[in-house]
């Protein structure tokens, strides 16, 4: 009996860490590559440690490519998009859940609606606007799509219906404005619903690609993930530099899930328990 | 109490009117594009786009290179769905046992990949896919293996990309499923215990019909995602060999935005939507009739 529990604590752990050792490696795979100067690029068979580790691909990345623009862009783009969107979808949210007004349920439903239609139906037409405005390649058109989300309106609204309509009604009672309420009662009750909706948003507009692409078609304006991507056209057989260019893209987002993970995984129970 | 008109406003007006812009009207806009010649020469000039029905539709059926995109993108959806699904399962219920060390590691291990960078990460595989030097098949070669060229054989580079699918899924998916798992009360499996169960007979019968809103959430999310299957053969082949790796999005975007037959991309995601709501809805349905 006991022996059968050893094995099989064994081969629980062995089964979990070649799991987690898949999921690990083409990071380190990428660290270490890019830390290679060229001729230890092509190697056969691969060397994991570098011989003669070198700076250089990242110089080079921020030097002669100029990789620091992409970077300011995808923070300013990224920040932006979260701080919008977590306010204007919370503002929708809580009218949502606690205004009554006629038409309310039928609108939400309606907008809950849009939820199936892929983003590539849209992406069309909002290109074709944002063109006749002129405003492809600015950071307005790169923001403006994306700040607000239906699925944040939504999770907002799930929360804040849970808040006691008491506390509401004695505000007002006591003739508070209904902006006091919202940031003086509202906001401080859905922290951790806050936190889940910023961490995903800025993961995702970090992290999103196809938009950008289409918008940003001016090198000055490209984000990261844009960047990369050209990167990898034009320095094709450069794989040391397209490892360093992964690197930056991937590493602050890895750095910020590490503090931040207790929220993230929180957050993944949450919005899949809701949905 | 009703609230006044102008708190209404003031807190639905700004993401009502973004929302109008933006999604609302757009998917109306779309509708109607894909109804008209739009290309590359209306662009400057939208008169010049001509109402033109269905010709659209009727084109596209006849597309060869569109069946061969609906083609891959199904390929994908069917080989990656139960794939991920088993491995995230498996992965969820080792987690869940309460013997199980380490729990925290395995978990920030396995959401690893969700939160990365989907480009960037596709760079980083198609150099461990890179037949000569990458570690893929310098580790096959280890065991004795001679190892496919991946990304540059019709018949392996859409396994490949597969391959990098699952990988940025199972994670998240394996969270979800194992919060799925904390839900069902020990009470049952208590119960069972005391009629002799086995283990295999608790999770035959307990866990799998206890997990079925949360196998219903996940499943049609990857319904929704995979379909829309772009950044990795974007990245990876650009549709190529052959065009085996070729994906609807990827297809739209390439008459889109590279041609700008803006009206024949548009009946692309018209299509694209039709598929992803009837299947979300047959997927409901089945649930329903469990």
């Amino acid at each position: 009996m006991r022996k059968s529990n050893v094995f099989l604590q064994i081969v629980v752990h062995a089964i979990l860490l070649i799991g987690a050792f898949t999921m690990l490696l083409p990071f380190m795979w990428m660290v270490s590559t890019s830390f290679k100067p060229s001729s230890e690029i092509y190697v056969f068979p691969p060397r994991w440690i570098p011989k003669n580790p070198t700076l250089k691909n990242y110089v080079d990345l921020f030097s002669s490519i100029n990789f620091g623009r992409p970077f300011l862009n995808t923070v300013i783009v990224a920040s932006s998009i979260t701080f919008l969107s977590v306010l204007l979808s919370s503002m929708a949210g809580y009218a949502f859940a606690k205004f009554r007004f006629k038409g309310r349920d039928k609108l939400f439903f309606l907008i809950l609606a849009t939820l199936m239609v892929p983003g590539q139906m849209t992406m069309i037409p909002v290109f074709l606007l944002l063109r006749y405005l002129g405003l492809l390649n600015t950071y307005t058109g790169l923001i403006l799509p994306g700040a607000v989300s239906v699925f944040n309106i939504f999770f907002m609204r799930q929360f804040i219906i849970t808040i006691p309509n008491d506390l509401i009604e004695a505000a007002r009672i006591d003739g508070a404005r209904e902006s006091y309420i919202f940031f003086k009662i509202i906001l401080p009750l859905s922290k951790p619903a806050l936190t889940t909706i910023s961490i995903f948003t800025f993961t995702g507009s970090w992290n999103s690609f196809l938009w950008p692409l289409i918008i940003a078609q001016d090198e000055r304006m490209y984000t990261l993930p844009v960047a990369v991507s050209v990167l990898a056209g034009q320095y094709g057989e450069n794989i040391a530099i397209q490892m360093a260019g992964s690197c930056i893209v991937i590493t602050p987002i890895l750095i910020f899930f590490l503090f931040a993970q207790r929220y993230f995984i929180k957050g993944i129970a949450l919005t899949g328990l809701k949905g | 109490m009703r609230t006044n008109i102008f708190w209404i406003s003031v807190f639905i007006g700004p993401a009502l009117i973004l929302l109008l812009i933006f999604l609302i009207i757009p998917i109306f806009a779309s509708l109607y594009l894909s109804l008209t010649d739009f290309n590359v020469f209306a662009l400057t000039d939208w008169s010049r786009a001509k109402f033109i029905g269905f010709r659209n539709f009727y084109e596209l059926f006849q597309d060869e290179l569109f069946w061969k995109a609906l083609f891959n993108t199904f390929y994908c959806l069917i080989v990656a769905m139960p794939v991920t699904v088993t491995l995230s399962l498996l992965n969820a219920v080792l987690l869940n046992r309460e013997q199980t060390r380490f729990k925290n590691f395995f978990k920030i291990c396995f959401f690893l990949p969700f939160v990365t960078n989907t480009v960037a990460i596709a760079i980083v595989w198609s150099w461990i896919l890179n037949p000569s030097y990458g570690i893929l098949n310098w580790f096959l070669g280890l065991l004795g293996i001679k190892g496919p060229n991946w990304l540059g054989d019709p018949k392996w580079a859409m396994p490949s990309i597969i391959m990098l699918v699952v990988w940025k899924a199972v994670g998240y998916n394996t969270l979800l499923l194992l919060a799925g798992l904390q839900n069902i009360p020990d009470f049952l499996y208590e119960a069972a215990e005391l009629d002799g169960a086995s283990s295999w007979q608790k999770f035959w019968y307990i866990t799998l019909p206890m997990l079925r809103p949360t196998m219903l959430f996940i499943t049609t999310m990857m319904i929704i995602g995979y379909l829309q299957l772009f950044e990795e053969p974007y990245m990876l082949t650009q549709g190529g060999p052959l065009n085996s790796t070729l994906s609807v999005v990827l297809y739209l975007y390439r008459q889109g935005f590279k041609f700008f037959k803006l009206g024949y991309a548009s009946s692309i995601a018209v299509v694209l939507f039709l598929m992803i709501a009837a299947l979300t809805l047959l997927r409901l349905k089945l649930s329903k009739q469990d």
